[in-house]
């Protein structure tokens, strides 16, 4: 399966020039940009871990390349993100959040059914990748 | 003592039987609205021969303290302050409407209560023989009056953080046939087009407990559908579920069942009453459920320009009364909505502090104090071709819904989801690399045609399907264009 996080996961993987190009509206928008990266892709794990802190006073998408070229590098086969973040009052929210890299192969996940009365059934979804423990997921 | 001038006027006010509205003190022309008032504009059509003052003097002592002849018990009441003042009353040119400006003071509302307030403000006067016709524009709501309610039970901010879905407009499908599926052959459009690529599926209106298809069996077999689109994607899911009943009682059940089996977000009907909905977002603030509402029924009255109630008035009414979602209208589908107006709609749903927009149909200022905003959804007859407009109208705080523009696809639900997804991903894509992307929207959708056959297919299959018809309900005010 291809997970669909992010907001262009449907389009083929961004090229680097491509992933610049969205880092420059972030910056332009004045939006701190932050890379974060893992390997649980369960979609109710909000808090990946962080490449660092978000690059405030970052203002050149060239740099940030560099960044996300270095998480690359140390985590190859993990997701990892780029999240812009709009402090505006009233937003105080990620503005934009998009995939920069996957693993090689995503196994996908399974849904756990328990069968509870009156034909109700409780759902809950499990990674197959999560079964191993944290760092020898995608391996 | 040498009676004054002002102490005759006084005398005269008080004598029995009928006196003019506006000498009353109704109609004030020096009244300087309060922080604290409530403001109305109302676009008013006196009948032959009655003055414009009078009609307007009259809406403002028919929506507040009057009654057709003097009453001695108004002399009981500190009376001066309980009286609506209509302070401003303007010709709309070429036309026999004026708009007139009304201020009402807080005290003249329940804290809290759409119900109040409408019983107030719209409850009596629109049958007023006087009046040919009478139409409520617009409301300032003051943030005193603001602040006695809960609002949306989470708002577009905690609604993005609780979907994860960030930078985009969300993607939305109402099941079709709204009327006669199973609840396993439900389940199955639910399921083809979540894992496909719409964030959101729903029920319609009127889809609630029928015969062909009971709301207990639906809510299940719509769970099982959005869990399993949820493990194909690892996104999270929704599926609107219509809880809208015929008692509280029976919409209580429903939505507590719609919780236990972990749906994310119920839904209501506008025609379930505004007390209800006020119940109702209570209940999704208290267990964490999103409120999706749908305007069932609201063109009865919002429709015609000349008399009724303004959506964007409801607009404001609901983002008080607290829903999440909020049908705001398409431009450039099916349903009812000049662009301008549309866009004050969802600058009312979604905005913080709004000026006075006469282009958009905003005829005051709006300080929201901070009141989350409500997502509004944009639904009826849009496709994936029209995307590019959608986004500039509409812009990224909305659900766009594609019904037919998913379940019609030739190659297949699934198929007809993925080609909204890659469609509006592609769009938000060029956008923000600084594209042009209203004029240049075709060849960008093109440009993603290429390389994906879902969307190559819906833009060939609906590449002309347009609805250019005029607007019933537009601004007075047109833009001017200057060389």
């Amino acid at each position: 399966m291809r997970l669909t996080q992010g907001t262009f996961s449907y389009l083929p993987d961004l090229t680097d020039e491509e992933i610049r190009a969205q880092i420059q509206y972030c910056l332009d928008h004045d939006w701190p940009v932050s890379i974060e990266y893992t390997d649980d892709p369960h979609p109710r794990n909000i808090y990946w871990e962080m490449w660092g802190l978000p690059m405030f006073d970052l203002k050149d998408a060239a740099e940030v390349m560099e960044e996300i070229k270095a998480c690359r590098n140390a985590f190859p086969n993990y997701y990892i993100r780029v999240n812009g973040y709009d402090r505006t009052l009233g937003r105080q929210t990620i503005a934009l959040s998009f995939l920069v890299n996957r693993p090689e192969n995503e196994p996908g996940f399974h849904v756990e059914r328990m069968e509870y009365t009156d034909r109700q059934i409780k759902y809950t979804l499990r990674a197959y990748a999560t079964d191993k423990p944290a760092g020898q997921r995608y391996s | 003592m040498i009676s004054t001038k002002d102490d005759v006027k006084e005398k005269n006010r008080w004598s029995a039987g009928v006196t003019p509205y506006a000498e009353m003190g109704y109609y004030d022309p020096h009244y300087v609205p309060k922080d604290t008032d409530i403001l109305c504009a109302f676009r008013v059509v006196p009948q032959e021969g009655v003055d414009p003052i009078e009609a307007a003097a009259a809406v403002a002592g028919e929506s507040s303290t009057a009654t057709w002849t003097v009453v001695w018990t108004d002399r009981l009441t500190t009376y001066e302050h309980y009286q609506a003042k209509c302070y401003r009353v303007d010709p709309v040119p070429g036309t026999p409407q004026y708009i007139a400006y009304i201020a009402y003071d807080l005290d003249l509302f329940e804290e809290g209560s759409i119900a109040n307030l409408a019983a107030s403000i719209i409850g009596n006067v629109f049958g007023f023989k006087a009046l040919k016709s009478l139409r409520l524009e617009d409301m300032r709501i003051p943030p005193h009056y603001t602040k006695t309610f809960q609002g949306p039970p989470h708002g577009i901010v905690m609604e993005r953080e609780y979907l994860n879905k960030y930078g985009r407009p969300l993607l939305g499908a109402t099941v079709k046939p709204k009327l006669g599926l199973s609840a396993r052959n439900y389940g199955r459009v639910v399921y083809e087009a979540l894992r496909g690529g719409l964030d959101f599926t729903k029920d319609d209106e009127n889809i609630n407990s029928q015969p062909f298809m009971r709301w207990r069996d639906r809510f299940l077999f719509c769970m099982e559908a959005v869990n399993r689109a949820s493990a194909a994607t690892g996104e999270i899911k929704g599926h609107y579920l219509n809880v809208t009943a015929g008692t509280m009682e029976d919409m209580y059940e429903r939505a507590e069942f719609a919780k236990e089996l972990g749906s994310i977000i119920i839904m209501i009907d506008l025609v379930i009453g505004y007390t209800a909905i006020q119940s109702m977002s209570r209940w999704a603030r208290k267990n964490g459920v999103l409120l999706h509402l749908h305007r069932a029924g609201h063109s009865t009255y919002t429709r015609q320009k000349t008399h009724g109630v303004s959506f964007r008035v409801i607009a404001k009414w609901m983002r008080l009364a607290g829903v999440d979602h909020l049908h705001a209208g398409t431009v450039v589908g099916k349903l009812e909505g000049d662009p301008h107006a549309v866009q004050g709609y969802y600058d009312t749903l979604r905005g913080n502090k709004l000026e006075a927009n006469p282009l958009r149909g905003l005829y005051f200022e709006q300080d929201w104090a901070s009141l989350p905003g409500v997502m509004p959804v944009a639904s009826g007859g849009i496709h994936a071709g029209q995307m590019h407009q959608l986004l500039h109208y509409l812009g990224e705080d909305v659900v766009l819904q594609f019904g037919g523009g998913t379940i019609g696809h030739p190659d297949g639900i699934a198929q007809g989801a993925t080609a909204n997804r890659v469609a509006l991903e592609a769009m938000i894509q060029a956008r923000n690399e600084g594209r042009d992307y209203l004029r240049e929207g075709p060849e960008i959708l093109a440009k993603a045609a290429r390389w994906s056959p879902a969307l190559r297919k819906a833009l060939e299959i609906w590449k002309d399907v347009t609805y250019n018809f005029d607007s019933t309900d537009t601004p007075d005010v047109l833009p001017t264009f200057t060389v």
